[in-house]
């Protein structure tokens, strides 16, 4: 089927500008000469920072531009036809029957008012491509090759009702649902956990190889394209950085961009000698906490951390974790256990703690864009808890900013900046200078670096380890990553649904023999090799067959 | 100051066309008695006289000069209108936020005696509390006001949950800031924009109301001159053919449409839509 057509391309993109209205109202190129070539049958990964053009180009590819984008110039050739030039009419009965599109996020791309299955028929019904009786047939045979559980019913439930994985997987079924000759995949695990994300790119790849469907794969992270793409094309500003079939470029990258990009995987801390007997500065003792009347979400959960070192808390979604942040923190008492920090017990709710207990214990969130206020300046974030705690004056505030700003290595000039004015490192830089205007001793990194790219998710990791070794600050890193937990951590403490399932140093809980659920989660974190999932698929699979 | 006149600029035709006219009634407000030939309650004529050079738009059913009324009108209405939605929003604005940071039983209570405020037609209740307080412009402006701070609380508590919820009020939480802090500060700026843009709305309902109360003869009462009681009290004029009620009306109609047209490009600015 694919040599029929010979040799022309399926997709042909030259010289393609798109520009984006900026916040002082300037058109600039958001992509910017980008060509592309795409045979049938192809998957060709795009990857790159973000706010490197990837999702732009992923939407320019079906001949759309968001609001506040425009195509500016090139042609976009599918199959023959310049999809730049077609009318929005003749591009509509394109769009999602010969070219589909999966979203980063299934959950914000369903309609959670409609069953799945009514969501799915929509496609082929509109394009007269199958009846409703047949599409539903369809439907549950996609389904079950994307091995959802009960296909026969899985599509009568509405969106909330399946696990994000299940969503991301219906969302493929639906865009393979006319049966696409393109599907253009926009982040499809980026929000999910590293078990699940197994999982649906096992789904995806197989169900377009199988199809012979060629598809254009957005990620920002490698290791992740290393095991879907026949070829990579890297990309920065805009513009294309470095193109190669993806064994060559993942073993011989040339640009010094895309070697950096490599190499942030390999970032490592040396691990220290176990913690001389002596009090933890904090301990977390026997805990049991629920919210409301509920189940417990967390049972007898125990773990301390020292002084000066990094505790990384680790498990999947809905483990605990951020749990156990809350229950640290105060705002959530627990229902059973204790909290001593330094030596002492902690009252169980916030309003009983005192402002020195709040100072010495600071919070890092994982989504800086939500952790800022937006109309604040960074001076006066920053600034207030150094006024707040230890009662400054105007122009001693004025000075502490400068100087934690320029502990973070921000200019001083960015203390008049709103967060909105700010890239996601640096408002995430922001989160750690208000968290160290207070002068802590110990600070809870609630997934910190997850919603960051690799390289500048490095450079947080990093300024936190400098920190750590010039204030002798200590951490309690919840994170899902266990590339971030290599980077960081000391001691590790591994979570499954409100349990502490192991803990110890690093070394001794990532190294054999582990518990089997740690053993899921290292087994689960993809590696750069590209035949890593094929086998380790096959190895699931050999597994299963010999039970 | 540049940046005033780069929003001017920015602004479409409607809503300048808007600004202009609200412009032009607060200055004939503020200026009224420099402005009115005569004084608000001096009888200077006949009834009923005609349009004509002495009396540009004739007089009214005791022969007061109609222009003269029209300004100091806009005093009135204007001005108690404007002191009933500032008063409306302190008191429903500050209750909502309260509502929305504490959260609990406080909420859950605020929350339902606003329901029973509401369930209630606004303008009979108005009428009910009027004839038994009595009709002193202080009565009006609380009555009104109150009636319409349920209103301003429903939305403000509303916008404010979706804020209470984010981390950085979680952040001040954990600080140890007191409530009023995280309101003025963490909250506040963050919901102004709906605030701004209800205010505007707000106030065209409040002398709105005013005016179909003076209609009803339980507003402003005379010899106080606002727009809605001249509507009634030449109403009669209507069936020879003499268009004259229908000045008041239209200047009312007038600010409203004014008003709406701000509001509305407040409303496109602050939720960020671009063409």
């Amino acid at each position: 089927m694919t040599a029929a057509r010979g040799d022309q391309p399926l997709l042909r993109i030259r010289g393609l500008h798109v520009a984006g209205l900026s916040e002082d109202e300037q058109w600039r190129d958001i992509v910017s000469g980008i060509d592309l070539d795409l045979r049938r049958g192809e998957v060709l990964g795009l990857i790159g920072e973000s706010g490197a053009g990837k999702s732009t180009l992923g939407l320019a590819v079906m001949g759309y531009a968001r609001d506040g984008c425009r195509i500016t110039g090139g042609e976009v050739v599918f199959d023959g036809q310049d999809l730049l030039k077609l009318s929005e009419r003749r591009r509509r009965r394109i769009r999602g029957a010969r070219i589909a599109y999966v979203a980063q996020s299934a959950a914000a791309a369903f309609n959670p008012a409609h069953r799945l299955i009514e969501q799915y028929v929509e496609g082929p019904v509109q394009h007269g491509r199958a009846g409703r009786a047949r599409a539903i047939a369809d439907a549950i045979g996609l389904y079950r090759r994307m091995h959802l559980p009960q296909p026969e019913t899985i599509g009568r439930r509405y969106p909330h009702q399946v696990s994000g994985g299940q969503l991301q997987r219906a969302m493929t079924a639906m865009a393979m649902a006319c049966g696409p000759e393109l599907i253009v995949f926009d982040e499809p695990t980026t929000a999910l956990d590293v078990t699940t994300q197994i999982e649906v790119l096992a789904s995806i790849k197989e169900t377009v190889r199988q199809s012979g469907t060629a598809a254009i794969y957005i990620t920002h992270d490698l290791a992740v394209v290393a095991q879907m793409a026949d070829r990579i094309m890297v990309l920065r500003h805009g513009k294309l950085v470095e193109e190669g079939e993806t064994e060559a470029i993942m073993e011989r990258p040339r640009q010094p961009y895309t070697r950096s990009l490599w190499a942030v995987r390999s970032l490592s801390k040396e691990e220290q000698p176990p913690p001389v007997d002596g009090v933890p500065l904090l301990s977390v003792q026997a805990v049991t906490a629920a919210y409301r009347s509920g189940e417990p979400v967390l049972q007898d959960v125990s773990f301390a951390v020292h002084r000066g070192r990094t505790v990384a808390v680790v498990g999947e979604s809905g483990s605990g974790k951020s749990t156990a942040a809350r229950v640290i923190t105060g705002l959530l008492p627990p229902r059973d256990g204790r909290i001593v920090f330094d030596g002492r017990a902690l009252p169980d709710s916030l309003d009983r703690r005192g402002r020195d207990d709040r100072r010495r214990l600071q919070m890092i969130y994982q989504s800086a864009e939500t952790a800022l206020n937006p109309r604040q300046t960074v001076g006066d974030i920053i600034g207030r808890p150094a006024s707040f705690y230890f009662g400054r004056d105007r122009e001693a505030v004025r000075r502490r900013v400068a100087e934690i700003l320029e502990m973070i290595e921000l200019p001083a000039s960015y203390a008049g900046r709103y967060p909105g004015e700010l890239s996601g490192g640096q408002r995430q830089r922001i989160g750690i200078a208000r968290a160290l205007a207070a002068e802590p001793d110990l600070i809870i990194c609630d997934e910190v670096t997850s919603a960051l790219d690799q390289l500048v998710a490095e450079g947080i990791l990093k300024l936190l380890l400098g920190l750590q070794r010039d204030l002798g600050l200590s951490y309690l890193f919840i994170t899902h990553d266990l590339a971030t937990v290599k980077a960081i951590a000391d001691e590790v403490v591994v979570m499954h649904r409100g349990r502490v399932v192991e803990k110890g140093l690093r070394s001794a809980v990532l190294t054999p023999p582990h518990d089997p659920y740690t053993a899921l989660l290292l087994a689960s974190v993809p590696q750069m090799d590209p035949h890593w999932l094929d086998r380790l698929l096959a190895a699931r699979a050999s597994a299963g067959a010999s039970l | 100051m540049g940046g005033f006149l780069r929003i001017l600029r920015s602004m479409p035709p409607t809503a300048i066309f808007g600004m202009v006219v609200i412009l032009a009634y607060v200055f004939i407000a503020l200026f009224a008695p420099l402005l009115a030939p005569y004084g608000e309650a001096q009888v200077v004529g006949a009834q009923y006289e005609p349009w004509g050079e002495q009396f540009l738009l004739g007089t009214d059913n005791i022969g007061r000069d109609m222009l003269s009324r029209l300004f100091y009108g806009a005093r009135n209405t204007v001005g108690i209108a404007f002191v009933i939605t500032s008063l409306a929003f302190v008191v429903g604005g500050l209750l909502g936020l309260l509502a929305s940071v504490l959260g609990g039983i406080f909420d859950l209570l605020l929350g339902r005696l606003v329901d029973i405020l509401m369930a209630i037609p606004q303008l009979i209740f108005a009428l009910l509390l009027l004839t038994i307080l009595g009709t002193s412009v202080p009565v009006l402006i609380v009555v009104i006001a109150l009636l319409d701070s349920t209103r301003v609380f429903r939305l403000s508590r509303a916008v404010a949950m979706n804020v209470v919820v984010m981390e950085f009020v979680e952040a001040a939480r954990l600080r140890g800031e007191g409530l009023w802090w995280i309101m003025r500060h963490e909250l506040l700026p963050n919901i102004l924009p709906p605030l701004v843009a209800e205010f505007g709305l707000r106030f065209c309902f409040a002398f709105l109301f005013i005016s179909a109360l003076s209609f009803l003869g339980l507003g402003l009462q005379p010899p106080t001159a606002d727009w809605g009681s001249m509507v009634r009290d030449n109403a009669t004029l209507i069936t020879f053919g003499d268009i004259t009620p229908l000045v008041p009306a239209g200047a009312i109609a007038l600010l409203t449409v004014a008003v709406n047209l701000v509001v509305d490009w407040m409303l496109q600015r602050a939720s960020g839509l671009r063409r």
